[in-house]
């Protein structure tokens, strides 16, 4: 008991150590810019660049609209299949994994042979259709962690009983699906949101082959010409990711409890 | 007879090669509590949803005040329903719950405000309105979804099993509760259970349902005392079965394990030499001799439960055994097992099961 404990502490110390030494390290090493004295120097260097403030931005209005697009087409479809095609579920688990199998690359490579200039659906022959597939390739990306975000929402609470409630009190589908579903899914929803946020923020493959100022190329481009700012924006980037980690945290504390179970 | 309120004509569902229901027939009259009971998957609740427009019958009609609403979906049939697990909406408080219909049905939310009232005070809880369903206990949540479904005044109210989920104390007090309310309101309704007692207690009418039919449809003292079919007199209440063969088919007496019967005029259609199945409830059966008693037969004590105020006695009859319940009595010490007994019982309270 007492050597399994110890091995226990061990394994969970070598795991910490692997996960903090590079992160202190990078810390460590994006405060010394200004020789000989630790500061904040690339910190200030890069939240003043326009460039970073311009990509930032142009990536949370992106990562925004894919969360809308995502919200849109995963919760009604896992509502659906919920409620009426229980027996599609597999088949739709496995959709929404291949974003994962399939790299990004081949997905961004099949647009523009798909969406090119001379297509019948020219989404790359401007700049407004161009961001719009940027959005659909970023709510692909998404895809696996927004479905399971909200399927596993879905799963808390017993949606064809409160369906049939819903109905046989004269709602329609659109009133059940904003005024008892999704309000019981929200948390879930708004985890999928985050993680989402997550993705988008740091993605770099669609958006350099889209030629698009998102945030992922900035810090590419960064860091091959830079030394010290590269690693404060890995720490920037880090901080708003794990950001969105604890809010899915906090705010899984306020999700309705279920009170469908008979106690 | 005066135009039926709900009226479920020859509906049939079939689940693929499946059929769930087979041309069930009911009429309801207006303002009548009609329970469906039977075992678990005899077709009830799935009748049930069909009248809720659920599901959609494979054949027949439902027609509700004169319009067929077969065909209709479930928000355009103005019919109520509260359902086993409760279904309150975890996200809303009690009187946004109770007010949800009234909203989608466009109520000004003055009224709908008063009506929540209204209803609160019917169930009996007007302190609860500020509460969330999680905060409630089982029974509290069934009766503010009772509350619920009737606040629209829908025509028609549908519980499916809306006591199983609850514990026995509350059980009987909520269906008491259930059966006050319908009276008050005079709404008709349609209750699913496949607890005897509690259909027996609170309905005007029983179906009673097997194998997706209606076996027997009548009052619930018709039901136990007069049981149409050997399931329904099985199903319903607890029975002694005994085989007997007719012996002579015209004076109507049957032989029962080598003892003589008589039932005058139970034997319609039976041939000296048919075997019978004959049934007796326990508390037509006294033990001895008894006046106004005309049917005896002869057995030994093979068992004795004290249960306090009632003692259950079963004797053993040749190869079957009977039971029979007598009132305890201070004076009297309960008899012992293996002695000699003789039941007796009205030819007229025994049953013929074919």
């Amino acid at each position: 008991m007492k050597g399994g404990r110890f091995w226990a502490w061990v394994v969970f110390i070598l795991g910490a150590a692997y996960f903090f030494i590079p992160l202190i390290a990078t810390v460590e090493f994006s405060m010394r810019m200004r020789r000989g004295v630790y500061s904040f120097d690339a910190y200030q260097i890069v939240l003043g660049d326009e460039r970073f403030q311009a990509t930032f931005m142009y990536s949370v209005i992106a990562a925004i609209f894919t969360i809308v697009l995502g919200v849109l087409i995963v919760v009604p479809a896992a509502y659906w299949i919920r409620l009426r095609l229980p027996q599609l579920r597999p088949v739709v688990e496995f959709i929404t994994l291949l974003p994962l199998v399939i790299p990004a690359i081949v997905i961004v490579f099949g647009y523009i042979r798909m969406y090119g200039s001379n297509s019948p659906l020219p989404f790359l022959a401007s700049d407004v259709g161009t961001n719009a597939l940027l959005v659909i390739g970023y709510a692909t990306l998404a895809l696996p962690y927004m479905y399971r975000a909200v399927d596993t929402g879905l799963r808390t609470i017993d949606v064809r009983t409160l369906t049939e409630a819903a109905q046989i009190l004269g709602a329609g589908w659109g009133t059940i699906i904003t005024r008892v579903i999704l309000p019981n899914v929200l948390i879930a929803v708004l985890s999928g949101a985050f993680l989402t946020f997550a993705i988008v923020i740091g993605e770099f493959t669609m958006a350099s082959l889209l030629n698009r100022p998102a945030f992922g190329p900035y810090l590419q481009n960064i860091g091959a010409n830079r030394a010290y700012e590269p690693a404060a924006l890995a720490i920037i980037a880090f901080v708003i990711t794990w950001g969105c980690m604890s809010l899915i945290q906090i705010l899984s504390r306020f999700a309705p409890r279920s009170a469908n179970r008979p106690n | 007879m005066a135009e039926p309120f709900l009226s479920i004509q020859h509906v049939r569902k079939s689940f693929g090669a499946t059929t769930v229901v087979q041309d069930f027939n009911l009429d309801v009259e207006p303002g009548e509590f009609v329970s469906f009971l039977g075992p678990s998957g005899c077709g009830k609740t799935t009748v049930l949803r069909m009248v809720a427009g659920f599901e959609e019958p494979s054949a027949g009609k439902i027609v509700v005040a004169g319009k067929d609403i077969t065909r209709l979906k479930p928000n355009q049939r103005n019919v109520g329903m509260v359902f086993q697990a409760y279904a309150l909406f975890p996200n809303l408080t009690v009187a946004q719950n109770i007010a949800f219909g009234l909203k989608v049905a466009g109520m000004p939310k003055a009224d709908a405000d008063r009506r929540v009232a209204e209803m609160l005070d019917i169930i009996k809880l007007p302190q609860m309105g500020d509460r969330y369903p999680y905060q409630l206990s089982g029974g509290q949540q069934q009766r503010i979804a009772l509350a619920r479904a009737i606040a629209p005044k829908p025509k028609l109210l549908l519980l499916d099993e809306p006591l199983s989920a609850l514990d026995a104390k509350v059980r009987v007090s909520l269906r008491e509760e259930i059966r006050s309310i319908q009276k008050k309101l005079g709404i008709t309704t349609i209750f699913v259970t496949h607890d005897q007692e509690e259909a027996l207690s609170i309905s005007d009418r029983i179906a009673v349902m097997y194998g997706g039919k209606a076996e027997q449809v009548g009052t619930p003292f018709e039901i136990y005392n007069r049981p149409a079919t050997k399931f329904v007199a099985n199903f319903v209440g607890t029975l002694n079965v005994l085989e007997g063969t007719v012996t002579d088919a015209a004076s109507g007496t049957v032989r029962v394990n080598s003892q003589e019967v008589a039932l005058k005029g139970k034997l319609n259609g039976s041939k000296s030499g048919d075997t019978l199945s004959l049934a007796l409830r326990p508390e037509a059966i006294s033990l001895g001799r008894q006046p106004g008693r005309d049917s005896s037969l002869s057995g030994e004590i093979a068992e004795v439960h004290f249960l306090g105020s009632v003692i259950r006695v079963r004797v053993g009859i040749g190869g079957s055994t009977v039971s029979l319940d007598t009132f305890n009595s201070p004076a009297t010490p309960p008899p012992a097992v293996g002695e000699k007994a003789e039941i007796s019982f009205s030819s007229g309270d025994m049953l013929v099961l074919h």
